[in-house]
């Protein structure tokens, strides 16, 4: 191990070609996936900021919560099954914003709801709105009115608030009849009755698993789907397919990390064949060999995470706000441990070849 | 005790028709501080012989004993460990770490046996300073002369204290002047050590730095 690592420290350009191919895809894949958090992140986050691990939606609406509605006898229904604690509504349409200070119309996802989240406080007084603070960044100010939609109703901003993006949109959060006159001035079809909602936000009691308070729900009360928070997370339009493209992506990428690792080795193996040889003449079994070139690969491996993290965090500095890309530290926890474990098995490939060097190729051939 | 005996050792490669003898009933015994010359034409199995001595060919036939270690039926395994602990090797060109220096060359057998720290560092020292490269302990191969890199390469063979120390063309790679240098110094070494040493050569002027001659023809040891 002691003779790799010194041959690692003195002969660095022998790896220089490996790392550098590393270090590319180290960045490869540290962009994919800080575009894949971005765009998760930003389609998700006011749905992840909610405390209830369950999410009702009437069944018609195949989980879309633009085309769900439940009444308030279904509500009483959800209220009334065993392990149920709270149940609160929630409700979302999207709409232009307009601001005094602000030249263009903004996108907006304008949030109905009852009681405070993990971000949001309680609703405000009626005719306000936490803003989400990407209006903020916007030039948006609190105190100020902002107008909703064609007909421009105007609601106050109460304050802003943190992560909260819904569909890559920044959320408002208002109380519901402040929702419901906002809608019934510009998206008339859209308002709710008295005590309905787009879906509930149901909280087990304690000890009660979400799983399975959603399939008792399910089965309780006719006519609503509960499904857990991720799995309605998950049913937002769009979030799985991004996932599961991005997912195979990174995962091909992991592949030709693991394949440059293999090639690299196998060949910087066949060149070192009659150090090698000499090593396991004076008694080096070749599972130390074998260890020195995994400690090789994964340092390599280590060395292109620290150069590359470097390189993307430079990008993502220059990179424009509009592109959705959020470097997450978690992120860079399953990079490092792919890119080891890659190494590892991509190191491992050129262990039969250093098992089959004969010791006896260190003595001369007469 | 001899340090070596080889017993009716046969190496053979191949099978039937096309069965190429390497080695053909050969018997060597070589005492505790005896040097042997082994030498012979290219082709003659020399570094057969040389390879099975040193536990890094296993014989076709016969018993190879190594002081009180009879190696013939050893496997790859504790044949490796024979050769980390019992034997000594000096290459055909030195084959010295290129990356490691002179002092890193020995330290890294003695690595291998156990011989770490501060006695394993002395030790190298020692030896380097009696093959006078004192001033040289620090460089690399590359930086050192084709004499000095075969002197490192003997110290390297030494480290472990070894009771047998297998030379293969120890001076093929150097001038006349030299390699008289360096036979010299072997001699003075494994007898101021009391240790055995075969050094395979097919340079008669070298020989008479040995105890003894045997010569090898057609694998086949002279009576």
């Amino acid at each position: 191990m002691k003779t790799a690592w010194k041959e690692l420290i003195r002969r660095p350009a022998r790896f220089l070609t490996a790392g550098g191919a590393l270090t590319l895809i180290v960045v490869l894949i540290l962009l994919l996936g800080g575009l894949l958090d971005g765009l998760y992140l930003g389609a998700t986050r006011a749905l992840d900021a909610q405390s209830a691990g369950v999410f009702v939606f009437s069944r018609e609406a195949n989980d879309s919560f633009f085309r769900s509605r439940i009444d308030a006898t279904t509500r009483g229904q959800v209220a009334a099954v065993p392990g149920v604690d709270t149940v609160t509504g929630l409700s979302v349409v999207q709409q232009p914003i307009r601001a005094a200070g602000v030249k263009e119309v903004l996108d907006a996802a304008m949030f109905a709801y009852e009681a405070p989240n993990e971000r949001v406080p309680a609703p405000p007084a009626t005719g306000e709105a936490w803003f989400d603070r990407s209006f903020a960044d916007e030039g948006i100010e609190a105190g100020e009115p902002v107008g909703f939609g064609s007909s421009r109703t105007e609601v106050t901003v109460a304050g802003f608030v943190d992560g909260t993006t819904f569909q890559l949109q920044g959320a408002v959060w208002m109380d519901p009849e402040t929702w419901n006159t906002v809608v019934r001035d510009n998206l008339p079809a859209a308002t709710l009755g008295a005590g309905a909602s787009q879906v509930l936000l149901v909280t087990g009691d304690a000890g009660v698993d979400a799983g399975s308070l959603a399939s008792d729900i399910d089965e309780q009360v006719p006519g609503v789907s509960a499904l857990t928070k991720q799995d309605a997370i998950l049913g937002l339009p769009g979030v799985s397919d991004q996932q599961s493209i991005f997912v195979a992506i990174i995962t091909v990428t992991f592949v030709v990390a693991g394949l440059v690792v293999a090639l690299f080795f196998a060949l910087l193996t066949l060149e070192r064949v009659g150090l090698f040889g000499v090593l396991k003449a004076v008694g080096t079994s070749s599972r130390s060999i074998a260890a020195g070139l995994s400690l090789q690969a994964v340092l390599i491996a280590l060395g292109a995470f620290l150069v590359g993290g470097a390189i993307t965090l430079g990008l993502a500095a220059v990179i424009p706000d509009a592109i959705p890309l959020d470097l997450e530290i978690r992120r860079a926890v399953i990079t490092i441990v792919g890119l080891v474990v890659t190494a590892l098995i991509g190191s491992a490939i050129s262990f039969r070849r250093v098992v089959r060097i004969d010791p006896a190729t260190a003595v001369g051939g007469s | 005790m001899p340090a070596l005996t080889l017993q009716d050792v046969r190496k053979t490669y191949g099978s039937g028709d096309t069965e190429v003898v390497a080695l053909d009933h050969a018997s060597l015994d070589v005492a505790g501080d005896e040097m042997v010359a082994l030498v012979g034409p290219s082709g003659s199995g020399k570094t057969t012989l040389l390879s099975i001595a040193g536990g890094l060919l296993a014989p076709t036939e016969g018993t190879v004993r190594v002081g009180p270690h009879e190696i013939s039926g050893y496997g790859r395994k504790q044949l490796t460990r024979f050769r980390r602990e019992f034997v000594g090797f000096v290459f055909q060109g030195a084959n010295l770490v290129p990356f490691l220096t002179a002092k890193e060359n020995l330290l890294v057998v003695g690595d291998l046996a156990g011989n770490t720290g501060r006695s394993a560092e002395q030790r190298a020292l020692t030896l380097l300073e009696e093959l006078g490269l004192a001033h040289r302990v620090d460089n690399l191969p590359g930086q050192l002369s084709g004499g000095e890199r075969q002197r490192v390469a003997i110290g390297r063979a030494l480290m472990n204290e070894p009771e047998l120390v297998l030379f293969d063309e120890p001076t093929s790679a150097l001038d006349s002047k030299l390699g008289e240098q360096v036979m010299e110094l072997i001699r003075d070494e494994v007898k101021g050590r009391g240790t055995a040493a075969v050094v395979v050569t097919h340079d008669t002027r070298m020989t008479h730095y040995a105890d003894r001659v045997v010569e090898i023809s057609d694998g086949r040891l002279a009576a």
